[in-house]
């Protein structure tokens, strides 16, 4: 545990727990409103966005590619919506109408543009690339402190950490309308809440939080802790409160863990190669979600 | 090249693929739409992504017994073993627990996928992992598929589909209504397994051709796209078949004739030609469809309120009942009405009190339950002579008590 750790194994974790809590924490609203496929429909859609921003700039970089994605997002739910009010076409297959398309549309540019000069793939998109996120200019604990040497740390992390901050500030200010457009969306709309525009800041917010961790960390664990982590907690507890306070332990513990199990334990166990991280921490958030369907208190429905 | 790919004179793989793909397209069109008119679509994306970890498996279990890793009738069945546990798990977690269905199809097939993720870079490290190639099951590759492949795809397409062919009977009956289908001693639930044992299949089949993470677009998008041309369950069956079996075999056949083109994407946004058609153009729920008929609806209400006032003297100031009126020549450009305006006013205005009048006697009797748009349908077109007759009987007798 000591400069190796600092340099290739901090720098992801912290990158991976800030992602995990960022998407876990609109996740709560989401399964409650019952829209908790939207991570998935996202994460498919950005592939199209930010191949298309590559064959604009020519170029793997940040920013274009986060509005690439970004702007493929909003795109696509303009689509459903439109599909699903013009063509009268329920709201599920109107996203499966829509995001498998964008997605192979995503693939197919991918395919035809020249993109072997660049770190730029499907597999990269799905499984993300949360091992090689490592901070070169890391001696040991102490470069924690060391103004130059945070300079170097990797550029994801200060991202993912204010998409974090900013999803959190969102949450705490408008705590009591999201809870209410929630559990009584008619009841909220009679206080004067406009509901619509909350659930429309609700999925913009998930978006830029999938979004920003799709770069550093892969569609798997968005898709996986929009959904697992709350969905955990709600199977353990009865409020909205301790639901989101324990989504958010559990994401913490599974990027952890996952990551633990991931990096160190097949080396502990003798072998050579680590395993994908990305992959386990979502297993591991599957781990937990078994246990709570299996024992969670308030597992069953309330009658 | 796409010409001799279309008519499956570019060899015998290629055209073995091409017809499988086709079969397999027919039969996701006749499950998917099932899966769709029972209101359960993205359940297919949780059987397609639950995979993975079975094909990861397989390929680990076959390489740890000494047999070859890439057999396909072996990853195939160990797709299909953890695809039929991810879907069992999704039932459990709706039924069971107060997760609702779109949560529990959204964590099976994310942990699934992760996990099976897990298994392939477990895989890659191994010696035999290296040229194991499961990467493309993710999008699918016909290109340098084995020969045997091409048989076992063709062979289990025709078999998925002619199990629907049989089914048929229950399989619409359910989906067109289901309470009714178990009055006729059909069990909704076990036709609803069925269903689903075929989607099972065929997305395993499926898998080596278009992805597993495409293949929920074929059970998806043909259906849906079918669905804008019918109100009837069988004929939306048929034609998300008929969908479906074109964008397998317009798909299989396009990609065959170029390297950079994934046979997946392409079969995928071949239906999504098809859905967008259907969208646009589909006579009654298409968009062009549904545009015309609400300007029809729009000029026959100015149309009748402005010859309305024409009867009863009054002026028009609806910028756009002047003009379509005039347009039709039924006012002159000063707003006077001409003689044809005239006696279609009279008898616009004839039909509304006829019209109002009957809508009275029913709101007394109270038998009317439907709120229809009275007096922009001409009364002849939808009540009897003799009704007509009682109508004009009962408007004379209020006219004579007015005197």
């Amino acid at each position: 545990m000591g400069s190796d750790f600092v340099a290739l194994s901090l720098p992801p974790l912290l990158i991976g727990l800030c992602a995990s809590m960022a998407c876990a924490l609109p996740g709560n609203f989401l399964i409650l409103r019952k829209q908790a496929l939207i991570g998935d429909a996202i994460s498919h859609v950005v592939l199209p966005g930010i191949v298309v921003a590559f064959l604009f700039t020519g170029q793997v970089s940040t920013w274009p590619m986060m509005i690439g994605a970004a702007g493929a997002a909003i795109l696509a739910v303009l689509l459903i919506e439109l599909i699903r009010r013009v063509g009268r076409i329920e709201s599920g297959a109107a996203m499966g109408v829509i995001f498998t398309s964008m997605f192979a549309a995503g693939v197919l540019l991918l395919e035809q543009s020249d993109t072997s000069q660049v770190h730029l793939d499907v597999e990269h998109a799905l499984f993300g690339n949360l091992e090689s996120l490592i901070w070169l200019d890391a001696e040991g604990w102490a470069s924690l402190f060391q103004i130059k040497a945070l300079a170097g740390l990797p550029v994801e992390l200060l991202r993912m950490a204010t998409v974090l901050l900013a999803v959190s500030a969102f949450v705490y200010i408008f705590w009591r309308p999201l809870a209410l457009i929630c559990f009584d969306e008619p009841y909220a709309r009679t206080r004067g809440i406009a509901a619509t525009a909350l659930g429309f800041a609700l999925v913009t917010l998930t978006a830029i939080a999938a979004v920003a961790a799709f770069d550093a960390v892969g569609s798997i664990i968005v898709i996986a802790m929009i959904i697992c982590p709350p969905a955990t907690a709600r199977l353990m507890v009865n409020s909205l409160r301790s639901q989101v306070i324990y989504s958010q332990v559990l994401a913490f513990m599974a990027t952890v863990l996952g990551y633990m199990f991931a990096g160190y334990v097949p080396l502990w166990l003798g072998f050579s190669n680590t395993l994908s991280a990305a992959g386990m921490i979502a297993s591991m958030s599957g781990v937990f979600l078994a246990c709570a369907a299996l024992f969670g208190p308030h597992r069953r429905r309330n009658i | 090249m796409l010409w001799s790919a279309l008519s499956l004179t570019l060899g015998y793989n290629a055209t073995l693929v091409t017809l499988g793909a086709t079969l397999l397209g027919i039969a996701t069109g006749i499950s998917g739409t099932f899966l769709y008119l029972r209101k359960n679509a993205l359940i297919s994306d949780a059987i397609s992504h639950a995979t993975l970890p079975g094909l990861g498996a397989a390929f680990l279990l076959m390489t740890g017994v000494g047999l070859d890793g890439r057999n396909l009738i072996g990853l195939l069945g160990g797709s299909a073993i953890s695809a039929a546990l991810g879907l069992m798990i999704v039932t459990w977690l709706t039924t069971k627990t107060r997760l609702s269905q779109d949560a529990a199809i959204g964590s099976v097939l994310s942990v699934f996928f992760a996990f099976g993720v897990v298994l392939l870079t477990v895989i890659q490290a191994l010696p035999a992992g290296r040229q194991a190639g499961l990467e493309t099951f993710l999008l699918g590759s016909t290109a340098g598929m084995l020969f045997n492949d091409a048989v076992l795809i063709l062979v289990l397409g025709a078999i998925t589909t002619s199990i629907l062919v049989l089914f048929r009977r229950p399989i619409i009956l359910v989906s067109f209504d289901s309470t009714y289908a178990q009055t006729l001693g059909i069990s909704p639930q076990k036709t609803d397994y069925l269903v689903l044992a075929v989607a099972l299949a065929v997305t395993v089949i499926g898998m080596k051709i278009a992805g597993l993470i495409l293949i929920v677009a074929l059970l998806i998008i043909a259906p849906v796209a079918a669905r804008f041309w019918s109100e009837k369950s069988d004929t939306i069956i048929l034609i998300s078949a008929i969908f479906g079996g074109l964008s397998g075999y317009l798909g299989t056949a396009i990609s065959a004739t170029a390297p950079g083109l994934p046979t997946g994407p392409i079969i995928v946004l071949c239906s999504f030609v098809l859905f967008l058609v259907s969208f646009l153009l589909a006579p009654r729920r298409g968009v062009l469809a549904a545009a015309r008929s609400f300007w029809v609806f729009q000029r026959t209400v100015h149309m009748t309120q402005g010859l309305l006032s024409i009867a009863q003297n009054q002026p028009i100031y609806e910028p756009k009942t002047k003009r379509i009126l005039q347009r039709r020549g039924f006012i002159r450009a000063d707003g006077v009405a001409t003689q044809a305006g005239r006696a279609l006013a009279a008898k616009t205005l004839l039909n509304e009190r006829r019209w109002s009048f009957w809508r009275n006697k029913m709101q007394q009797t109270g038998d009317l339950d439907e709120p229809i748009v009275y007096s922009l349908v001409s009364i002849e077109t939808k009540l009897t002579h003799d009704q007509i007759e009682s109508i004009d009987r009962g408007l004379s007798e209020e006219q004579q008590e007015r005197v």
